[in-house]
């Protein structure tokens, strides 16, 4: 076990990491702090939920690029009942949040699952039909943060155990996808369907079922985020979270999740996504232009795509000279 | 060595002598020799395996022989690329063409080689005119500029032969080209190889159509287990000395079957057909019986199979197990019901490469390694443990990646797999196809073994050896319908062959 940590990706992000937070504090000693990191982490938990939604998703080969438009279209939906009906109480509102985002992410799951679409195609589709909802709801207009009421915009915030609200439901999310990914059947499923489609068929797995099961997964996990964001940000409109979806699955990439399939982890994914993070909040703070922010986040995505080519690279050479033993 | 008088005044167009060809474990050629005439077609016989497709390989530049030598007109010459060989003159149309679908038909004609105007651009002008005019010299009635995408097998194939006058290739390689096509399609095709013919073309065709083999050849060779065994003229011989040939072989192999004891019917299938597969399936499998299913490729074996496990669904027919109607619709229900099917395509269709190898065996068994819906690892360490300990895995621990294993070892991971399911009936499409000898003994071993604990066996297999030396009965199937059931006391290996090519009975014999 410990072997295969040392030679795994995890480490080597890890390492990766911790380089760039050496130069970082080297230019700007504060960022190390604990208080800091900790700010840095919170800031990151919206990533890191739709992260591991996206790697379940992409486990199965498939993807879904409606997360943000369904973030953005939940968000709305839980603003807009704050708004005009006061007395709901949060939580119904966040669970209305999940709720909702799960139906729709349901959607996806049903199109690629039933009408065999191409996963990018459907994902493409949905991302413009829920923008376009939002701005059918919202008419255009924003709901800006004194439409909210004050608990829907603090809970989030509020400090429980020296720690934001935020930053426990996102541990919590890790954990419980720990134990989904590597405890339960269905978990084994994603990567199996993933990993070898012909093969699940075979094991009696369905494998249309479950993309449709990853997709609902990823729809909740945009729809809590969608609350989260709207309400982190106190305000809701049809275009938050915009391009969004463009930042998790490159999270995932930068996590080791194969596109191709059947590989990754939940802590690759949550690594990906810190160091994404760390790079947006600790850019600024060393004084590089928003411009070079986007060049360098660039670079590190095809990096990161170039080294697990090389990793997928070496494994099919093995493959090869087996394949031609088999001829 | 030949006493013809019709073409030993020609000089051969090529000749191929002492080729050899080895894959570690396998010897799949070994001093094959083979010589095509122009303007006569030479057919190449031989069972699945026997070594037809590496010398295919050979001769289009796809495989490069260990040994011997190939001449072109008198000249040594080596294929190291397939443009290699095609430049050489030297073309093959296979039983699928590989051509691309979204090209129109003259630009598949020209691709690779087209014609370049002066500044180095495509003459779209001369290759479409070309194009027409060589469809035009073989009969085909395709306007060049449809894409491919829109026509038929019997059409494509005329386009792969367009292609290979295009080229001006010297010899056809035709692979089973009839293999898809219907009786009408098939006399055009023979029109077309008497115009090749005409043409001076040396044509290589391969075929397990006897009728074919006699109306449209002029000379035959016939191989076995990776060796010539003989050659001669279509007109001095019949299609018994040409079964012989195949199939006679010495009994070189042991195979390690125990007398198991024979039960009550475990599995009756009625009435099983599908719109386009198979049809009429009717057989009963017995407890501690292996059943063995005997056909050329593409007999319709394993898509029946793949019915009968829920993958596809047959239009009709009814299952019993143990006697009770059985609905099978998933591969789910299938296992549910004790069924397992370990298909053919190791790779595609067996091992999740990227999972370990605890994992790959627990796959179909996640129920029972869990507990309130979480896996215990212990029991699937536990389980994983029991069956690839009986079948003899070599991995140096079960959390290694499947895909680090072997052929063989990770054939011993998928059927360890179906075996901790404890099925009633295990179907083996092909189970020793391509792993080394080695492995096939184990895995011959462990069928017979699984057997005599009263599990029932079905075992698709193309191997006549295979299947005379582990079968307790066999059904032979052809063009999706069973055409032969056979006994293990009256198994020889050319009655097999005789059924599945669609020959008669052995002659003086009643059935």
């Amino acid at each position: 076990m410990l072997t295969m940590f040392l030679r795994s990706r995890e480490l080597l992000l890890l390492v990766a990491i911790a380089a760039l937070l050496v130069v970082v504090t080297w230019r700007f000693p504060g960022f190390i702090t604990l208080a800091n990191l900790a700010n840095v982490y919170n800031d990151t938990s919206i990533l890191i939920i739709l992260a591991l939604g996206q790697m379940v998703v992409i486990l199965t080969r498939c993807i879904d690029l409606s997360m943000a438009a369904n973030l953005a279209l939940c968000g709305m939906v839980a603003a807009m009942l704050n708004f005009y009906v006061p007395g709901l109480p949060v939580l119904l509102l966040v669970l209305i949040a999940v709720v909702l985002g799960t139906a729709l992410g349901a959607i996806n799951g049903l199109l690629v699952w039933k009408l065999d679409i191409p996963p990018i195609v459907v994902t493409l589709g949905t991302m413009t039909i829920f923008r376009g909802t939002i701005f059918l709801l919202s008419g255009g207009a924003w709901i800006n943060a004194h439409q909210m009421s004050d608990l829907f915009k603090s809970l989030p915030r509020g400090i429980v155990a020296g720690m934001p609200v935020l930053s426990w439901l996102s541990l919590a999310v890790i954990i419980a996808m720990l134990v989904v990914m590597r405890r339960t059947p269905t978990g084994r499923a994603f990567y199996a369907v993933g990993g070898n489609p012909h093969a699940a068929v075979y094991t009696g797995l369905d494998v249309g079922y479950t993309r449709f099961k990853a997709y609902c997964l990823s729809g909740g996990f945009a729809g809590l985020a969608g609350y989260l964001w709207v309400s982190r940000y106190a305000v809701a409109y049809v275009d938050i979270a915009a391009g969004f979806e463009l930042d998790v699955v490159a999270a995932c990439v930068i996590g080791g999740i194969s596109i191709a399939g059947g590989v990754g982890t939940v802590p690759g994914a949550v690594l990906g996504a810190l160091f994404l993070g760390i790079i947006k909040n600790a850019l600024p703070v060393v004084n590089i232009s928003p411009f070079a922010q986007m060049a360098i986040s660039g670079t590190v995505i095809i990096i990161a795509v170039a080294v697990n080519a090389r990793a997928e690279r070496r494994k099919g050479r093995v493959i090869l000279k087996r394949a031609e033993h088999v001829a | 060595m030949l006493h013809d008088t019709t073409t030993s005044r020609i000089a051969p167009a090529i000749t191929l002598e002492g080729i050899s060809k080895s894959f570690p474990g396998v010897r799949a050629l070994s001093d094959v020799s083979l010589t095509l005439y122009p303007g006569s077609v030479t057919a190449l016989v031989g069972e699945n395996g026997a070594g037809k497709s590496t010398l295919v390989k050979i001769l289009t530049g796809i495989y490069k022989p260990d040994g011997g030598s190939i001449r072109i007109n008198g000249t040594a010459v080596s294929f190291p690329t397939a443009h290699a060989a095609s430049k050489a003159g030297v073309t093959a149309i296979h039983q699928e063409t590989v051509l691309f679908d979204d090209l129109s038909v003259a630009e598949n004609i020209f691709i690779g080689h087209a014609p370049k105007t002066r500044f180095g651009f495509v003459d779209w002008a001369f290759v479409n005119e070309k194009a027409r005019a060589l469809l035009k010299e073989i009969g085909a009635d395709i306007d060049p500029s449809i894409r491919l995408r829109d026509l038929g097998i019997a059409n494509r194939h005329l386009v792969a032969i367009a292609r290979a006058l295009s080229i001006d290739a010297q010899v056809v390689i035709m692979d089973e080209p009839t293999a898809a096509l219907s009786h009408k399609e098939i006399h055009e095709l023979s029109e077309l190889v008497e115009k090749l013919k005409a043409a001076g073309k040396a044509i290589l065709f391969i075929s397990h159509k006897f009728d074919e083999i006699f109306r449209i050849a002029d000379r035959y060779t016939v191989f076995r287990d990776g060796r010539m065994v003989g050659e001669g003229l279509i007109s001095q011989t019949t299609e018994d000395q040409l079964v012989r040939m195949m199939v006679g072989r010495d009994v070189g192999q042991v195979f390690p079957k125990k007398q198991a004891e024979i039960g009550e019917p475990v599995l009756t299938v009625a009435g099983y057909r599908h719109p386009t597969e198979f049809e009429d399936i009717n057989f009963e499998l017995r407890r501690g019986e292996i059943l063995g299913f005997y056909g050329l490729v593409g007999a319709g074996r394993s898509e029946f199979m793949q019915s009968l496990f829920g993958v596809t669904k047959p239009s009709a027919g009814a299952v019993r197990i143990d006697g009770n109607i059985a609905v099978i619709r998933t591969p789910s229900e299938a296992i549910a019901q004790g069924i397992v099917y370990v298909p053919e395509e190791r790779g595609r269709q067996g091992a999740v490469i990227g999972l370990p190898i605890f994992q790959n065996v627990t796959l179909p068994s996640l129920g029972q390694v869990s507990r309130k819906g979480f896996l215990r690892m212990a029991r699937e360490f536990a389980l994983a443990r029991e069956y690839t300990a009986r079948l003899d895995l070599r991995a140096a621990s079960l959390d290694q990646d499947v895909g680090t294993l072997s052929g063989g070892n990770q054939q011993k991971v998928v059927i360890a797999k179906w075996l901790a399911t404890k099925p009633k009936v295990i179907i083996l499409d092909e189970p020793t196809k391509g792993i080394d000898i080695g492995s096939k003994a184990a895995v011959h071993a462990f069928m017979s073994e699984l057997a005599a604990e009263g599990l029932s066996v079905i075992m698709v297999s193309s191997e006549i050896p295979e299947i005379i030396g582990m079968a307790d009965r066999v059904i032979v199937m052809r063009e999706g319908r069973i055409v032969g059931r056979f006994e293990r006391e009256e198994l020889t290996a050319e009655r097999l062959v005789r059924a599945a090519a669609g020959i008669g009975a052995v002659p003086g014999e009643g059935a």
